[in-house]
Parts: C-alpha cells; structure tokens; sequence
C-alpha cells in the first residue's frame, strides 16, 4: 500500500498533503466568510434595487455567490440585462 | 507574576485537550509554580484519570460553584508532585449545571489561590466551552495535522479571539514526522500558514502517551519520551523561556537502518 503510494508520487501523483492542504484553504475560506443567508438575501435585495434605477434585469435569474481563489474571496455576481433604461443617462450626469 | 488562568481548547474532540491539560499543569507545578488544573468538562470528566486521581475525589467543581463546599476543600493535591491540585468536574451533571457568571466567580477565586490555572474545555462550541473560557485570560488551542481538526481549530479560534483572549497560541499534537516527510502529513509550517496564530509547541506521536494514560501518569512526570520533552518544553515557553523546536525525528528514523525503514514505508 505505501510502496504503492510512493510509486504514485513517482509518477507525479500529487501527494496527500497538498490536497489536504488545499482542501482546508478552500473550506476555511467558506468557514471564514460566515454569512448568513438572511444577509445574503438582503445583499441581493439591495443590489437589485440599485442596479434597477440603471437597467432592467431578471431578478429571478441574478446568480450571487463567492468564489474563491488561492487566499482570496471574491463577490461574483451574474446579473442578466433585459433592457438599459435611458434615464440611467441623465442620473449618470453630475448633479 | 501575576496570576494566569489558560483555558486548553479545540474546537474538535479526541485531539488531546486532557492530555495537554494534563501533561502541562504536571510540568508547571514540578516548575515551581501553584498549578490548578480545572476539568471543564461537566458531565464528562477525564482529567482526573490522566491525571491518576480519579480515587482521591470528594468534591468536584459543581459543589464549589453551588457554595457546597469552599474551594480547597474539593482541590484534590497531587501527592507525586508538590504544587499540584485538581479541580474534578461533576460527572452526574450536565454542562447547564453551572452558568457563566459562577464559572468567572469560580476563576477569581482561583486567581487568588494558584499562580497558574489551566481549564480543560469541552469539545464543541456550544455553552461548555464557553464556561470554560469565559474566565480565562490566554488560550492554548490544541489541533492535529488532520482536515477536519484544523478546520475545527480555526473556528475555535475566531470564537477565542472575539471572546478578546490573549495570547492564543497552538499546540500541534500527535506529529508524524515520517508522514510529513512522505508528503502524507500536513506539515507544522502549513498549520502556521493557515491558522496564522502563535505555536507554542509540536508534540509527536508518541505510544508513551497512550501507556501514560493507561497508568494515569503523565508523561511530565518523569518519563524519558520525546512527547515527555516536548510537552516539558510547552511549559517552558508558557513561563516566558525561550525554547527551540525540538528535532522529532525520532532516533529509529536515523542512520542507515532508519532509512531502510522509511524507505519501506515500514
């Protein structure tokens, strides 16, 4: 078994270790970005209602959640754009 | 030097909180220092068998916190070495039996009356382990180089952190030195880089450990074991000293033979 094990890593298996040790990055990542999905759903709420006063989406069909790269976490959201309004223009145009 | 009281956490169970526990407040009282060591574990108490007290027991930490009985009437001294006292927990109470404000009333007292206190907390993360800590100025979380004990660790840790303990350092227990150098362990630098908290000690995987618990004499007691040293060395670096990592390689892992051993996986 552990001959067998070595012979793997000879062939360039990657070792236990290193999966154990990505494996906890990534999960501690999710641990450490502790959010409720109450505060995920009022992100959500938030964000639209923003967003709506420059364009027109499917809300229903709005994907928000985070991705995580190395040691970093990323808010990453698909918004699907119906429409662009035109009022965005002159709300775009400084006060 | 002020009074200390060191709550020994986490997070995970079966990763040597008690033997840590233990193995400490034996190495601080033959050190010199008036060393209680409190079992948080209501309902579940073990110190008192790691420690090879478990007959010398009248009173336990619920008759104190009730008024019962005073506080030196249920520490149980250790007779082997001087400076030692137990603080047994209940075994036929459940954790609800004692609440917050009697557990930080409980650590006054014992502030008043040990140089240093060390408290075994409960696994989990739940009102047991927060008893234990609520009254604790410093941590020591203990974790193996295993997924789900580190994972466990690092919430344990934010929970310490937020309860405004300090320092909280870690214990690594039950490295396997030669699974480190096969690439099947997960390394002390790697357990740094993740929970980025202070170590204060690696302690190797040692069957010593399980014949001392067999006997209920910890290994500080005296024993020769590479553990033995390196739990010894834990105390020392909680004293203030300046202590190296001790080299784990152990000796049946050397020389010529040693390498046949681990080249055979054996």
């Amino acid at each position: 078994m552990n001959f067998l094990a070595r012979l793997f890593q000879l062939i360039g298996k990657e070792k236990s270790k290193e999966t154990a040790k990505k494996r906890l990055q990534l999960v501690l990542i999710h641990d450490r970005t502790d959010i409720s999905p109450e505060m995920m759903e009022n992100l959500r709420k938030d964000l639209i209602g923003v967003i709506s006063n420059y364009l027109d989406i499917e809300e229903e069909k709005i994907e928000l959640d985070f991705s995580k790269e190395e040691r970093s976490v990323a808010l990453v959201a698909s918004i699907p754009v119906k429409s662009v309004k035109r009022r965005a223009e002159r709300r775009a145009e400084p006060a | 030097m002020d009074p200390r009281i060191i709550v020994v956490t986490s997070g995970k169970g079966g990763v040597g909180k008690t033997t840590t526990t233990a193995n400490l407040a034996v190495a601080l009282a033959k050190a010199g220092y008036k060393t209680a060591a409190v079992d948080g574990d209501i309902g579940l108490r073990n110190l008192d068998v790691v420690l090879g007290l478990e007959n010398r027991i009248v009173f336990n930490l619920v008759d104190v916190v009730e008024g019962a009985c005073k506080l030196q009437k249920a520490m149980v001294r250790d007779k082997r070495v001087e400076n030692l006292f137990l603080l047994p927990a209940a075994q036929t109470r459940t954790k609800d039996a004692v609440s917050a404000e009697q557990m930080l009333k409980l650590c006054d007292e014992l502030r008043e009356n040990f140089d240093i206190t060390l408290i075994d907390s409960p696994a989990g993360i739940e009102q047991g382990f927060r008893n234990a800590a609520i009254g604790a100025d410093e941590a020591i979380v203990v974790t193996t180089p295993e997924v789900s004990a580190v994972r466990d660790a690092d919430r344990i840790i934010g929970m310490l952190e937020s309860m405004s303990k300090s320092p909280i350092r870690l214990v690594l227990n039950r490295l396997r030195p030669a699974m480190v150098k096969s690439g099947d362990m997960i390394d002390v630098k790697d357990v740094l880089d993740i929970l980025a908290i202070e170590l204060i000690g690696v302690i190797p995987d040692d069957t010593s450990v399980v014949i001392s618990t067999n006997k209920g004499e910890p290994l500080t007691l005296g024993d020769e074991s590479l553990a033995a040293k390196a739990f010894s060395n834990v105390a020392r670096r909680i004293l203030g000293e300046e202590v190296p990592l001790l080299d784990l390689d152990a000796p049946d892992q050397k020389g010529f033979f040693g390498f046949l051993r681990k080249a055979l996986g054996l």
